[in-house]
């Protein structure tokens, strides 16, 4: 077992509101080798952004409670202060967002915010620092980076600001990428660019990647391990073949069912998930996604812990069916044709 | 599905304008639709795809005349439509409505429920107050509400919901058309699925005629019946929706087709894929010659210079260009807009 | 760039065009009694007022007689209805160290405190400082600005309760400067605690919505220090609508606005001829006076309009 860069055990973020307490992450525990690429599914709602913001710090506010850990390197980053959170951000853990647009600052060059970000953390001249924005500007695909370092991000079309962004999050070569829908907003052919520019940085860069989102497709082709997140839980964790050919939840098969693929005929029907995301704050009894399974019976009032049920241990869920059940009845939902019974 | 054309477009433009100096004078054009021609017909589900800035969006709401045309013709049931003026137009508005993307921000959110989804009836005068309240809970209930969230205000709603509203509101004048404006995109995949379905029953329920705008190629061969995928304002391809996907012809849908990510590992590893280089160049000095050469792995030298002309490949496959793929060369190939053709 | 002042020249320039006409139309409007029958007084004859008409011009049509004083204020020789026909540019001329000093004073002081009363109460958000600092900064914005004029002499002038300051009336700075500042002080605070209160809740407010910008998050999840992201990001976007409207208001102040703090502290600035030209209805003054605070409106919106091209990249290459 390679050693774990990152190791998160049994993360719990809850937000105080006027309607309650939202349990936003319930429980989530993970870990992320060197050199891999942790893949974080689920819809709106489920949690994942929490997560990864979490890992940032940037969730700390007065409404926020937090328990569990977040070890990095053996130092729990739930209980660094402030202060010194600000060494980690950037430098060991580097972040981008969805929507580029309105994630870099309309009012500076885009150099001079990566310059910003390179002095935040190395003793660097000006001179220096900009000579690495434009190499980096390089490395991430951007042409011309000698003139363009010096445009306003309103000139840069969204693939590029993307890339930008990019750019900024690795300058100062942190150990941990964290993505957080980062092709959501962008096109189809430009979404593929840059899925495919971060798998080539992750390699240079030696950096592991966290890589949010709420497209499967993006997942199977980036990932290497995954977890499906819904209601603040993860549902189910295992390698991208574990969870694509043999998933475990009927979650994730309704994941799976629901979308339109090219690869195969066309459906006659969708196969829908019924019903809604549960909420935060009184969420239902026993498992979370019970209200909404189809294949649900009386154990589901419990919930169930999420462990592995199969042979590979590191496959885990949290399903009361037994397998030889789902090997039989997750192709309905997932295979085209035919809805769930 | 008949065979009478609901829609005609022909050679449709919309240019903006940019302006600059003292004067505000034009000094070039947004081209951001660029002499388009199709027929959709009554019942059928024509996709409208591409990616930003290639005009699909500015299309659609030029066909509802919510844009004025810039130049060409657009006919409904056979009548022009495109120079009407406001009081000739408003008994056909009652039969083109439109769903839009965003579904947190089109509907207003001052107003209740029940206000919005009845307001289409009020303002053409349809029946009285306690008439068209139940009509507004009889259509949300056909979108899968229920008539109690007449009161309730759009924020207490989920994006999915909301969605269903603005069906609603776009079904109460019983059109026969409906624009669909990436009507899922802003939607969860789990209630994207939903919508698709509830699409699909009113469609056969009401009889309505769809053009679908989409960005997500999976998405758009689910609901099509015929594909026309758009490019910095031309349409560069159209076709049965099965057989873009199996056979398409023009490079740019190639690549299109190529960037949807495959939710299986393994065929995604071992798929070609085609990365195309670069951004989609500005609409307002588009390419000469084919708009897509400078992105394109098979151009040559006539490309930068001629623009190729939409010809028909046969099965009403239509397509722009002067290196197609997947065509034999003795395949038979007739020049014309697909409009004629009908 | 060069187009864009140009384009905004031309308009400034038929702006106050029609701004003077508008005044002229206004005031024939009102009825106020024939100025040429006021002038000649009670016991004059018809006789006298036609000659007193023929005087002042206002026998010819009225679009010649508008024509004539927009004429006569350009090349300075426009004389008052009244006052023994004192000439209006001399007066406004006269009157403009003592607008000057009031304005510039009040407006360092509160574009000052607005900023700094701003960012506390964003920054101390919820807490109670937030709240004592809103209330205070409404009572700020409700106090009538006389009622405060006449409180702050009542309080702190000469003959008051505690006699620290003189009881109004300019003191030219070139005299004795320090005299020249204890005389502007009480009106330096009058004017600039309605605009701190202003400023404040809006600057405030902006930091707020900021706070929550994207870019924001970005710059926290790059590891700068709270500070830097306050003020590089925060204030820097959060100050862009205070400068268009500082811009305006001071203007509309150094413009002859500030009528009532300039006549309750006695200072004879532009304000307080702008009163009494309307006391006495003399057109010719308040022509003067509105076209001299209508310039100063016009040529400061052009000035915000480039600052804000300055400040605002997309503004500037859009």
């Amino acid at each position: 077992m390679s050693e774990h860069l990152l190791e998160v055990k049994d993360l719990s973020v809850s937000f105080a509101t006027e309607d309650g307490t939202v349990r936003a992450v319930d429980d989530v525990s993970f870990g992320l080798e060197r050199g891999k690429v942790l893949g974080i599914v689920g819809e709106s709602g489920s949690g994942k952004s929490v997560t990864a913001m979490t890992l940032m710090g940037l969730t700390r506010g007065v409404n926020a409670r937090f328990s569990g850990e977040i070890l990095y390197k053996g130092t729990d980053l739930l209980k660094v202060s402030d202060n010194d959170l600000q060494s980690y951000r950037g430098q060991e853990l580097g972040m981008i967002f969805q929507d580029p647009m309105t994630s870099l600052n309309p009012v500076y060059r885009i150099g001079e915010q990566i310059v910003e970000a390179i002095q935040a953390h190395e003793k660097v001249g000006k001179a220096e620092a900009r000579a690495r924005t434009i190499e980096l500007l390089h490395q991430v695909g951007i042409p011309n980076p000698e003139s363009r370092v010096d445009d306003f991000p309103h000139q840069f079309s969204g693939g590029m600001r993307q890339r930008a962004m990019i750019a900024m999050a690795l300058s100062c070569n942190p150990a941990i990428l964290i993505a957080d829908e980062p092709t959501t907003a962008l096109d189809v052919t430009i979404q593929a660019q840059i899925v495919e520019l971060i798998s080539r940085l992750k390699d240079e860069f030696q950096s592991s990647v966290i890589f949010i989102t709420h497209d499967l497709g993006v997942i199977a082709e980036i990932a290497d391990e995954i977890l499906v997140m819904y209601a603040g839980r993860v549902v189910e964790q295992g390698t991208k073949r574990d969870i694509f050919y043999e998933p475990q939840m009927p979650y994730t098969w309704g994941l799976l069912g629901s979308i339109p693929r090219l690869d195969r005929p066309r459906a006659d029907r969708l196969h829908t998930i019924k019903g809604m995301p549960p909420s935060l704050i009184n969420p239902p009894e026993g498992c979370k996604f019970r209200p909404r399974c189809p294949h649900a019976f009386e154990k589901c009032a419990e919930e169930p812990a999420l462990e592995s049920r199969v042979e590979d241990p590191g496959h885990l869920d949290r399903c009361w069916l037994t397998v030889d059940y789902k090997r039989s009845h997750r192709d309905e939902t997932i295979s085209p044709g035919t809805e769930a019974a | 599905m008949s065979d009478a054309p609901l829609i005609e477009v022909r050679h449709v433009k919309k240019y903006f304008p940019v302006r600059e100096g003292i004067l505000q004078r034009e000094v070039a054009h947004v081209h951001a639709v660029d002499d388009v021609s199709f027929v959709v017909r009554e019942g059928e589900t024509l996709g409208l795809v591409g990616e930003s800035g290639c005009g699909k969006s500015t299309l659609a709401r030029t066909i509802l005349r919510l844009y004025e045309p810039t130049a060409g013709e657009i006919l409904f049931r056979g009548e022009h439509i495109e120079k009407l003026g406001r009081r000739r137009m408003r008994p056909l508005r009652r039969e083109m409505q439109m769903v839009f993307q965003d579904p947190y921000a089109s509907l207003n959110p001052r107003k209740r429920v029940g206000t919005i989804v009845s307001d289409p009836l009020r303002i053409h005068g349809i029946g009285d107050r306690a008439e068209r309240k139940k009509q507004v809970g009889a259509l949300l209930e056909t979108v899968g509400l229920s008539p109690e969230h007449y009161n309730r205000f759009p924020h207490e709603f989920s994006g999915g919901q909301r969605q269903r509203i603005g069906l609603a509101r776009a079904l109460a004048l019983r059109p026969k058309l409906i624009i669909a404006d990436e009507p899922v995109s802003a939607l969860d995949v789990s209630i994207q699925s939903q919508m698709l379905n509830l699409l699909e029953d009113l469609q056969n329920e009401f009889q309505l005629t769809y053009i679908f705008v989409a960005h997500d190629l999976g998405v758009v061969r689910h609901v099509s019946d015929r594909i026309a995928v758009m490019y910095l304002g031309k349409l560069v391809e159209l076709s049965p929706a099965e057989e873009l996907y199996s056979r398409p012809i023009m490079p740019y849908t190639e690549a299109l087709l190529s960037a949807v990510p495959i939710p299986d590992p393994d065929l995604a590893e071992k798929r070609a894929r085609i990365v195309l280089e670069g951004d989609v160049p500005s609409p307002i000095n588009p390419p000469s010659g084919c708009r897509f050469h400078p992105r394109c792995r098979y151009a040559t030298e006539i490309c930068s210079q001629v623009e190729p002309p939409l010809v028909d490949y046969g099965n009403s496959h239509f397509a722009a260009c002067h290196h197609p793929l997947n065509v034999d060369a003795a395949a038979p190939a007739t020049a014309g807009a697909p409009a004629q053709k009908d | 760039m060069g187009a864009f002042v140009l384009r905004r020249t031309v308009g400034m320039v038929l702006v106050l065009i029609a701004v003077s006409f508008i005044t002229y139309l206004i005031f024939i409007k009102i009825p106020g009694g024939d100025p040429a029958a006021r002038l000649a007084g009670r016991t004059a004859t018809p006789a006298n007022i036609e000659s007193i008409r023929i005087k002042l011009g206002l026998n010819h049509s009225f679009i010649v007689q508008w024509f004539d004083m927009v004429k006569s204020l350009l090349s300075g020789t426009l004389i008052s209805y009244y006052n023994g026909g004192t000439n209006v540019v001399g007066q406004i001329e006269q009157g403009l160290p003592a607008t000057f000093s009031l304005c510039l004073g009040a407006g360092v002081i509160w574009l000052f405190f607005g900023i700094l009363v701003g960012t506390i109460s964003a920054a101390a958000a919820g807490r109670f400082s937030d709240r004592a600092i809103t209330a205070l900064a409404l009572i700020g914005i409700s106090l009538p600005v006389a009622w405060l004029g006449l409180v702050l002499l009542y309080l702190f002038a000469d003959g008051g309760l505690t006699s620290a300051f003189a009881y109004g009336g300019y003191y030219p700075i070139t005299q004795n400067p320090w005299e020249w500042a204890t005389h502007l002080i009480l009106p330096w605070i009058t004017l600039a605690v309605l605009f701190i209160g202003f400023y404040g809740r809006v600057l405030r407010s902006n930091i707020l919505d900021t706070i929550n910008e994207d870019f924001v998050r970005t710059a926290k999840a790059k590891g700068l220090s709270p500070r830097r992201i306050m003020v590089k990001h925060v204030l820097r976007a959060s100050l862009i609508p205070i400068v268009t409207l500082f811009g305006l208001d001071f203007a509309a102040v150094l413009g002859g606005g500030a009528i009532i703090t300039e006549t309750v502290y006695s200072l004879q600035g532009v304000g307080f001829y702008a009163y009494q030209s309307i006391q006495a209805q003399d057109l010719p003054a308040l022509m003067g006076v509105t076209l001299y605070g209508a310039a100063f409106i016009v040529v400061f919106s052009v000035i915000v309009d480039v600052a804000y091209a300055y400040l605002d990249p997309r503004i500037r290459l859009a």
